[in-house]
């Protein structure tokens, strides 16, 4: 049915920006404090009190329009976007409209096989709104200020998306740059990353239908399950007749489905205009400049690094691109050790992710502990100790329970990789097997495996195989 | 003529008065006085700590810039711990846990607070009949028909009656049209309105924040000097504050200008005036020339279009400004069914009728379809208006103009808002163009009513401004 439909979709993804305090206040800006801890007179919109810019917020912004591709305005503009509600304490919400800071920027995203430019129209600054919670009681409603005057940067995508799936990525990529740049943490979860989603249908190669607007999808589940039903509910309306109808919907997490908020008609009109409290922002280029060297390299150029001058295979190299303190991480062990690379990225993305997720541990809370990790990925590469045994102690070795040297020995399991001792082993596992040897020199290549399995055994698992199958071949070619 | 701050200050140090004996002067008058100026006076154990710390300073012979001057507060200026209402209902049970940056300068150089002065509600009005503790009466009457009760002119209307009356010996104001200047005009007092980012506005009851500015209503002019040294000062949480270098405006003030000072004077704003309010032109010219100041004639492009253009973008910022007045973290709210109900029912029950009408206007000529139209281009117009100013003072020093079309009307007299806001004509370009202006008194008119003239200088020019008119001022001076 729906195969001859397409969805076209623009986004609007409000990222929260990492800052220590609000846009326009000194309040701390952070997540989980009691309700109204984090709010003063500016914030609670008593008389006469004044927003006074955060630069710290331009800054942000500027670093975000170099990582996205996007033009900075050297002129921006604080407006003011005016709606009553009890969670906004001023009656308005100061946002740039006219004249946003960034314009017409761009990522690249995969779909299939394949690259995507996708278009960034613009982003702008602009205050957060408070909390208003409706179910603590029967009677009132409860407000939390705290929420108030959080920095967002509001990035408007042009309609550009055709599937769920693209979405995702791009907010990924969104999400992936912003956390690079450290702008924003990403946490989905508590809202740090949120979108509203904007979606018509049209069969392919036809005209734009009208747009329904999903506000307020923070987690990728959500966004998928949003997506697909209202792509879904508004073919069902074109099939059966109808038309659609411009609304603002939102989205049950509990049944899955979309219903309108408000229609068109019922709509605000915000009344903006520039808010006469600030100033215009005007950057000079130095300014803008001067932020640059901040941006730092991107998951792209890190992508680039990995594949050319580690030789990683582009799987891992992903895997340790995706979080930057993935790539932290590893880039800190490479730059403590000599061990090759690309040994330790199989390691990493292998056993000590593992770890990572078993123990349900940040990624960071290992920074301290790589000396070690290259130390015992050291004893490995160097035949000191088996692959076997590199596994055994590697979750000591993250646990902190000791130098890896020191487990090693405390657990009796360095290599043996004596020549002279091997050799007596060897001589003496090869008495009384003349017919194998025949049989090997025969041409039966199964035969070696044979020999280095009971070998190994006679050195209780810690003769080093490699060399074990090197005396042994020159023995038996003998 | 009452006591200027200098003359003040001579008493208390000589210990010919002590600042406890000198605030209960000023405080009886204020409780005395009928004229409705204050919203709140200050017992005096409410202040006692402030009067003993005062006289301690003066028995120690280092008094501060203001020790001991009791002041009159427009109350629209948040005040820590005291009641602060702009006049209006909604906010009637409101009390600020801060103190205005501007009063706590006042504060800090010594002075100390009699009370809360009457006002227009948010300062919207041009006569003080739009407070909700009701109108201000003038002090002065019209020697042809005594009993009438006339406005003081608004919105800075109890200060400048308090100031008239003797019941403090200044008071803060604001101005935002002609807030400060048209009262003091008609009133006989003298009124400063500086420079637009001289005074920070943070802790003001906003009305239109492009436009709001601080200044002293004040006996005479070294006394708007001496308030204005103590206010004028750079503020970091005022996005809009100035932080160019201040003066010292008292330095100077009675010394003659060392150049020659010549002033303008727009015809335009002289066509269709009455002979009462020629005189006052004529007067101050008659004065200053003898000084040597020359006068010449200047012709504006846009006075016609300045009223209404104020009337487009300080409703505009106001409608949005008093949007936190909704009734539901502070100020009075009224009950309903739902959120819009509450909404609904406090403003409309909160606000008066002249603060609906501009919140209306301002909502209209922001909306969408209207904005262009109306917001927009006010917005160009304002920039017009400031390049014509502009482009005088390139050629003079100062302009001179009526402050304001005519004396002082009788209470319930102007009762079409048009009229009403055709009072503040001479005012209103100077705040679009954000100029320093000063209003001091110049004569009286047929009726014996005070009237005043405007002198309106360069940006951030306050200082060669009070000079001028600190000059007219000696040849004008009148008695009551």
């Amino acid at each position: 049915m729906s195969n001859n439909w397409e969805m076209v979709i623009g986004l609007e993804v409000h990222a929260q920006l990492k800052t220590s305090s609000k846009l326009f206040s000194s309040s701390p800006n952070q997540f989980g404090s009691e309700p109204n801890e984090n709010v003063n007179f500016i914030d609670s919109g008593m008389p006469g009190m004044l927003p006074v810019m955060n630069f710290g917020c331009i800054e942000m912004a500027i670093k975000t329009g170099y990582a996205l591709n996007f033009r900075i305005n050297k002129h921006s503009v604080f407006e003011r976007k005016n709606y009553f509600y009890p969670d906004l304490p001023q009656g308005y919400q100061i946002s740039q409209f006219e004249f946003p800071i960034l314009s017409e920027g761009y990522i690249n995203i995969e779909s299939g096989d394949n690259k995507k430019k996708i278009r960034i129209e613009r982003a702008h600054l602009e205050q957060d709104a408070g909390k208003s919670i409706h179910d603590i009681d029967p009677k009132y409603s409860f407000i939390d200020l705290n929420r108030v005057g959080t920095p967002l940067l509001e990035i408007v995508s042009y309609p550009d998306l055709s599937s769920a799936d693209e979405v995702i990525n791009y907010i990924s990529s969104l999400r992936q740059l912003l956390m690079y740049i450290d702008v924003c943490d990403g946490n989905m979860q508590e809202g740090s990353l949120r979108a509203d989603v904007n979606l018509s249908v049209r069969k392919k190669g036809q005209e734009l239908g009208t747009r329904c607007e999903i506000k307020n999808l923070n987690s990728f589940k959500f966004i998928k399950q949003a997506i697909e039903y209202e792509f879904q509910r508004q073919i069902n309306i074109i099939d059966g007749g109808g038309e659609i109808e411009q609304n603002t919907m939102l989205f049950d997490t509990s049944t899955g489905e979309t219903r309108a908020m408000r229609s068109k008609e019922f709509s605000h009109d915000y009344r903006y205009f520039p808010d006469p409290d600030l100033l215009p922002v005007n950057l000079s280029q130095e300014q803008i400049d001067k932020i640059k060297p901040l941006v730092g390299e991107l998951p792209q150029d890190k992508l680039n690094k990995y594949l050319d001058n580690y030789s990683l295979d582009k799987d891992i190299a992903k895997i340790i691109i995706a979080e930057k303190q993935n790539a932290n991480l590893f880039e800190k062990m490479i730059s403590e050790s000599t061990v090759k690379p690309k040994f330790i990225a199989a390691w990493l993305v292998g056993d000590i992710f593992a770890f990572i997720k078993e123990n349900n541990i940040e990624v960071n809370s290992l920074n301290d502990k790589t000396k070690d990790i290259t130390d015992l990925l050291r004893l490995i590469s160097d035949d000191v100790i088996s692959n076997k045994a590199g596994k055994e102690i590697l979750p000591k070795v993250l646990n902190g329970e000791g130098k890896p040297s020191e487990i090693v020995q405390e657990l009796g399991l360095e290599q043996v990789s004596d020549s002279g001792e091997l050799e007596k082993i060897i001589d003496e596992a090869l008495v009384g097997e003349e017919e194998n040897i025949l049989k090997f020199q025969g041409g039966s290549d199964r035969v070696l495996g044979y020999f280095v399995g009971k070998c190994l055994k006679a050195t209780k698992g810690k003769g080093n195989p490699k060399l074990i199958n090197k005396i042994l071949l020159e023995r038996l070619k003998k | 003529m009452k006591n200027s701050i200098s003359q003040i200050k001579k008493t208390l140090i000589e210990k010919k008065i002590s600042v406890g004996e000198l605030y209960d002067e000023y405080l009886a008058k204020a409780k005395s006085g009928n004229n409705n100026s204050f919203n709140l006076v200050i017992d005096r154990e409410n202040n006692i700590s402030s009067i003993n710390d005062s006289q301690n300073r003066y028995d120690n012979g280092n008094p501060l810039p203001l020790d001991g001057i009791p002041l009159g507060i427009k109350d629209l200026f948040c005040t820590k711990g005291i009641k602060t209402t702009a006049s209006s209902k909604i906010l009637s049970n409101f009390i600020p846990n801060y103190e205005s940056f501007v009063t706590q300068q006042l504060l800090n150089d010594g002075s100390i607070f009699i009370g809360k002065n009457n006002c227009d509600e948010f300062a919207m009005g041009s006569s003080n009949e739009t407070s909700y503790f009701g109108p201000v009466i003038n002090p002065w009457k019209n020697k042809n028909s005594q009993k009438d009760n006339l406005v003081p002119g608004g919105s800075s209307g109890g200060s400048a009656a308090a100031v008239a009356e003797g019941s403090c010996v200044a008071s803060m104001g604001t101005d935002t049209g002609g807030s400060i200047r048209q009262p003091a005009s008609l009133c006989g007092i003298v009124g400063l309105k500086p420079t637009f980012g001289s005074c920070s506005r943070w802790g003001i009851v906003a009305f239109a924040s492009s436009l709001d500015q601080a200044g002293p209503l004040t006996n005479c002019v070294e006394d708007a000097a001496y308030i204005l040294n103590s206010i004028n000062k750079h503020d970091f949480n005022d996005s809009t504050s100035s932080n160019h270098q201040r003066e010292d405006y008292l330095i100077d003030i009675n010394n003659s200008f060392e150049k020659k000072i010549k002033i303008g004077i727009p015809s335009d704003y002289l066509e269709d005036v009455s002979d009462d309010i020629l005189n006052q032109i004529d007067n101050t010219k008659k004065a200053l020339s003898k000084h040597g100041i020359e006068f010449v004639d200047v012709k504006f492009k846009t006075t016609e279009y300045a009223l209404s253009t104020y009337y487009i973008l300080a409703p505009a910022e106001a409608s949005s400004n008093l949007a936190r007045y909704d009734g539901i973290r502070y100020g009075v709210r009224e009950g309903g069914e739902s959120l819009d109900d509450i909404y609904l029912n406090s403003r409309t029950k909160g606000f008066g009728d002249e603060v609906t009408r501009r919140i209306l206007i301002g909502a209209y000529v922001l909306s969408a379809g209207y904005y262009d139209a109306y917001y927009r281009q006010a917005q160009k117009v304002r920039r017009l208006i400031k390049n014509d100013f502009q482009r005088i003072l390139n050629e003079v020093d100062f302009i001179l103009t009526p402050t304001t079309p005519n004396e002082a009307f009788k209470i319930g007299d102007k009762l079409d808002p048009i009229s009403m806001y055709k009072n503040d004509i001479y005012t209103v370009p100077t705040s679009l163009a954000g100029l320093p202006g000063i209003s001091i008194p110049s004569g009286l008119s047929k009726n014996g009513l005070p009237l005043g003239v405007q002198f309106i200088g360069n940006y951030f020019e306050e200082k060669s401004l009070l000079q001028l008119a600190a000059l007219a001022e000696k040849e004008l001076s009148f008695n009551e």
